[in-house]
């Protein structure tokens, strides 16, 4: 099964949905069917607008090993953060 | 019975029928996105026969509701077509029937959302985004499985073959069909079987399936309540619990 059909990532835009999320992933044998599987495994109940299939094979991730070297910069530099910064009176509403 | 009522409840059926026979498969699909797919086509198709049979009850006006039309009927009281009837099989067999319902589904009920009775055409148009993926489904399924392996190629043309007989009852009106088509309620046989078979035609085509013969002898006698075999055992599980339990509810 996984040689003739591999692993696909999917991400669904929700109805009111800024950004395709990622819900989980199926098996498929080609692009045209995972976007069918997808559709009948993930949007039952209505989840969502817009689906994107992607060949888990063709997903780059970060390494847990670096996980120093890429996040803990931004980590240690407060004023980075947007709530470093006391809001002036009149935004306070924002 | 009403030619209406009588028009209603073959639609009903059909759906009803075709429904629970999917419904068999949950959990024993051939992998976990083709169960969950199976399994939205039964509860689409479960929906659809929901719309058909209370509108069924409502005209016959004998204080009958949808389940009772669906859980208190024998086999000869039942009008689907012979096609839907037809036992799982193996996994080519299941694609093949569904391919040829689906394909003669989406022709009808197009022309159904066009019907002179409002609610038909209503319960059409609705129905009408289901049977266009179930088409879509079905199609792209007997594709990949006629132009597969030798093994799939084998087993498809022989589903395609076996299941050939029950596929021209739809077309073979009788005095109901007759009765739909000059109210204005029901599409006319000529235009529906000639767009079924070039939709077949080219799917097969690109299945490399032969297309058995255009002029074989054809099975009928489910629209008038003269069924396979089949159909009784269906409906012996089917109605189970409302025979044991009159009346039970959850």
């Amino acid at each position: 099964m996984s040689k003739e059909w591999p692993l696909w990532e999917v991400f669904i835009r929700s109805q009111h949905g800024l950004a395709h999320k990622h819900v989980g992933s199926l098996h498929a044998p080609d692009a045209e069917m995972a976007m069918n599987n997808a559709r009948d495994v993930y949007t039952r109940r209505n989840e969502g607008v817009s689906i994107w299939v992607v060949r888990a094979a063709d997903i780059v991730a970060s390494s847990p090993g670096d996980k120093g070297a890429l996040f803990e910069p931004a980590n240690s530099k407060v004023y980075r953060h947007p709530t470093f910064f006391p809001m002036p009176e009149e935004v306070k509403n924002l | 019975m009403d030619h209406k009522v009588n028009y209603l409840l073959r639609l009903g059926d059909n759906a009803l029928v075709l429904s629970q026979r999917l419904s068999e498969l949950c959990g024993k699909g051939p992998a976990l996105e083709e169960d969950m797919a199976l399994t939205n086509v039964s509860l689409d198709l479960l929906g659809q026969t929901r719309m058909w049979l209370s509108y069924a009850a409502e005209l016959e006006g004998q204080g009958r509701n949808e389940d009772q039309i669906a859980f208190l009927r024998d086999a000869h009281d039942f009008k689907n077509l012979l096609l839907v009837e037809q036992p799982n099989g193996n996994y080519a067999d299941v694609l093949m029937r569904q391919f040829y319902f689906d394909t003669w589904h989406y022709f009808q009920i197009g022309a159904l959302c066009q019907s002179s009775d409002q609610r038909i055409a209503q319960i059409a148009e609705k129905s009408l985004k289901e049977v266009t993926y179930h088409l879509r489904r079905s199609g792209d399924l007997i594709v990949r499985l006629g132009d597969g392996t030798e093994l799939s190629h084998g087993r498809t043309q022989t589903a395609a073959n076996e299941l050939w007989m029950y596929t021209g009852e739809a077309f073979n009106y009788d005095a109901v069909d007759d009765a739909m088509v000059a109210a204005g309620i029901a599409p006319a046989a000529a235009g529906l079987r000639s767009q079924w078979f070039d939709h077949v035609a080219d799917i097969f085509g690109e299945a490399t399936l032969t297309m058995p013969p255009v002029e074989a002898w054809m099975q009928q006698g489910g629209k008038q309540g003269r069924h396979s075999e089949h159909l009784g055992y269906l409906l012996a599980e089917m109605q189970f619990l409302q025979r044991a339990y009159p009346g039970a509810e959850w």
